[in-house]
């Protein structure tokens, strides 16, 4: 700081890089059932497998439009999914595909809506940035920044107003901690008591700038829970058992009428922030510590420390795998939607009638 | 039958909801305590107890992105944005999300909520306070947008708002407040899409909103002085558009004028003006007429605030001349 006005001291993608800390040995030990264990290794799984393909039919053209992968990022999506009711809310951003799939919304329809197909959960009309699946409790990908986190307040309201003990998470990065609805959210969300869960998944960048660069705090989240009277959480977002016990605790206060939470998950992409961009702003050692604590990668170690055998993680991909190239040839079999369909579902009769 | 002020129209609306359904609820900054910074909701928490009458902080976002949440989940809120120049500082809430949930889902996601806000000039606010921006929320596919112009209606149309299954922004007029009207007893019940023929004519149809109908019928008074026979229409909802009963009043008196208090540029009389153009042309004897407030910000000086909104001098005269 000079003269009271941020300098930042380096060049464009020249950093210090911010390292992942080693993995909690601790864990091993954690509560956590191994069929929940081996569940969460699937899901992990699917995602990753699922973002994989979805970026290889982007480079054949067949995804248009954009995509922001969740690749590096899964384990977050992972544990809230396996520790939430189904019919909990989850509200994610646009890099919303792992929270989908997190609430066990098939791969078929998100295949089929990321090709533009009929078969797509949202008929085609919503696209990469906007999976929802409300039988699912997935209540919608969002966006614009920031506006996901008041409208999760609302379905925590409902929740409250019902006298339902439903819960509501929002998903979100460390950019969006830089915009008022964050900040407004928060307010409402500790004024009403609402049972909601801000989850940050800090993956240390908002597009192309660190978030360090352009943020106040050193933890985007974690240092402004104080001003709203919360706890300080910050967990291994790499992590899915550290995440899974987060997880569970805060769904538990929320669902026991203790109020909102606000939980910083510390992770990072695999990739850029979308399609186009191959993120070279950010150091290569940042990156290869990065990889090096993958959460799949960090995952199937401990389940081989924990007795299960490499065969079974095998089966486990290999049918994975399956599932993935069965849902993509389903939707590369599906019609594209009639052009009918840009003209339904404006109103609620069902059309786009706005005069008589 | 009662007289009834259009501010207290508002809070007989809501609470005739309220009563009918527990799923309805009211947010807003000081909607509750206060009953509202133009005591249009008092007596509402007296009635139905603070769980379902809120006070709010200071944050537009926060309470729409509520009200939408809610309003996913099963409730039927309604939300008070106080000026509806706040609109601008929780657009997006409104536009990109309470609009387009529906189609973006492809159907998956009702959003049944009422959005309730002062609108309009003609109370020396100035320019962020004043504003007519029923023309924004018009822009918007998704949304429905209402503006009565009397108590009955404030009723009737708020009733048929909280029962409607789309997003409602609700334009309340906040030089009407104060106005009062006879209004019968027991449940009202109306109509989003139906516009009132509100004074019969045969030689000119002038189509107005909100504030703009009060002055559109002195207007008329004084034509009918002057030996002509106009017909005012009250639009009294933007979207859906009633062009049925505008395009039928056209039919026989031949000549449009619309009375708007937005701002001139892409008014929502510029709209009807090109409906008409394009399908009652030939049953024009002139051209359509838009009587509107100049494309400027308000000022808040009254000399200057009056010049500026069309008055019924304005409307008569700019009718008169046209028709000699
Ligand atoms: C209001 C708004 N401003 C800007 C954007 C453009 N934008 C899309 S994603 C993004 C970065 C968000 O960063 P972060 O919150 O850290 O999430 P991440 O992409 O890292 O998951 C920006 C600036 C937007 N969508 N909405
Ligand atoms: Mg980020």
């Amino acid at each position: 700081m000079t003269n009271g006005v941020r300098a930042v001291d380096h060049e464009y993608g020249e950093h210090d890089p911010i390292l992942p800390a080693p993995v909690d040995p601790a864990l091993d030990q954690a509560p956590i059932a191994q069929e929940t264990r081996l569940a969460m290794y699937q899901l992990q799984e699917e995602i990753r497998q699922v973002e994989k393909e979805l970026h290889r039919l982007f480079l054949e053209g067949l995804v248009q439009g954009t995509s922001h992968l969740y690749l590096g990022m899964e384990a977050t999506a992972t544990a809230f999914g396996t520790a939430l009711r189904p019919d909990d809310y989850t509200f994610a951003t646009y890099r919303g595909h792992g929270h989908t799939l997190a609430r066990g919304v098939p791969m078929k329809g998100v295949f089929g809506e990321m090709l533009g197909r009929s078969s797509g959960i949202l008929g085609g009309k919503g696209g990469s940035m906007h999976l929802t699946s409300v039988e699912h409790g997935m209540l919608g990908s969002y966006a614009i920044i920031g506006a996901h986190l008041t409208i999760a307040n609302g379905a925590a309201w409902s929740a409250k107003y019902r006298g339902t003990d439903q819960v509501a998470v929002a998903f979100f990065g460390d950019g969006t901690t830089n915009i008022g609805a964050f900040h407004e959210a928060l307010n409402f969300a500790v004024v009403y008591d609402l049972p909601v869960i801000f989850v940050c998944e800090n993956n240390l960048y908002m597009e192309y700038t660190a978030i360090g660069d352009i943020t106040a705090v050193p933890n985007p989240a974690a240092d402004r829970a104080a001003a709203y009277g919360l706890e300080r959480i910050i967990v291994d977002g790499n992590d899915a058992d550290a995440v899974y016990l987060e997880a569970s605790r805060a769904i538990e206060k929320a669902r026991a009428g203790g109020g909102p939470s606000l939980i910083e998950s510390l992770t990072y992409r695999h990739g850029g922030h979308s399609r186009a961009d191959p993120g070279k702003y950010r150091p290569q050692e940042e990156i290869d510590a990065w990889m090096e604590r993958d959460p799949i990668a960090t995952y199937h170690q401990r389940l081989l420390r924990l007795g299960v055998d490499e065969g079974t993680l095998t089966g486990i991909s290999t049918d994975v795998a399956r599932r993935v190239e069965e849902a993509v040839e389903h939707a590369k079999a599906s019609p594209r939607p009639s052009l009918e369909a840009s003209h339904t579902n404006v109103y609620a009769d069902g059309g786009a009638r706005w005069r008589n | 039958m009662a007289e009834l002020s259009y501010r207290d129209a508002v809070a007989r609306g809501i609470a005739q909801e309220m009563e009918r359904d527990e799923r309805v609820f009211l947010i807003g900054e000081d909607v509750a305590g206060a009953g509202g910074v133009f005591k249009a909701t008092v007596g509402l928490l007296d009635q139905f107890g603070p769980g379902r009458v809120v006070d709010t902080p200071i944050s537009e976002q926060a309470i729409l992105g509520a009200a939408m949440g809610a309003a996913m989940t099963g409730l039927r809120p309604i939300a008070e944005i106080m000026f509806s120049d706040f609109f601008a500082v929780c657009w997006d809430i409104v536009v990109n999300e309470i609009a387009k949930a529906r189609y973006m889902t492809d159907g998956q996601v009702d959003v049944p909520l009422v959005i309730r806000s002062a609108n309009g000039g003609g109370a020396r606010f100035g320019a962020q306070h004043s504003q007519s921006v029923e023309n924004w929320a018009m822009a918007i596919p998704g949304l429905k947008v209402v503006a009565p112009s009397t108590p009955e209606d404030v009723i009737g149309l708020m009733a048929a708002s909280v029962r409607d299954e789309d997003p409602v922004l609700f334009f309340e007029h906040k030089t009407l407040y104060s106005h009062k009207g006879e209004v019968p007893d027991g449940e009202i019940v109306d109509e989003l899409g139906k516009a009132k023929v509100v004074r019969k004519g045969t030689d000119a149809t002038i189509v107005a909103l909100a504030m703009m109908v009060p002055r559109a019928l002195e207007a008329a008074e004084r034509l009918a002085e002057d030996g002509i026979s106009a017909e005012v229409i009250d639009v009294r909802s933007l979207i859906p558009l009633d062009t049925a009963t505008i395009l039928g009043s056209v039919a026989k008196t031949s000549r449009l004028y619309t009375v708007e208090e937005n701002p001139r540029v892409l008014g929502w009389g510029a709209e009807i003006a090109s409906i008409v153009a394009d399908e009652a042309f030939w049953d024009l004897d002139a051209p359509v007429r838009r009587i509107t407030t100049p494309h400027i910000p308000l000022p808040s000086s009254a000399p200057l605030e009056d010049d500026t909104i069309p008055s019924v001098e304005r409307i008569h005269r700019e009718v008169k001349e046209s028709m000699d």
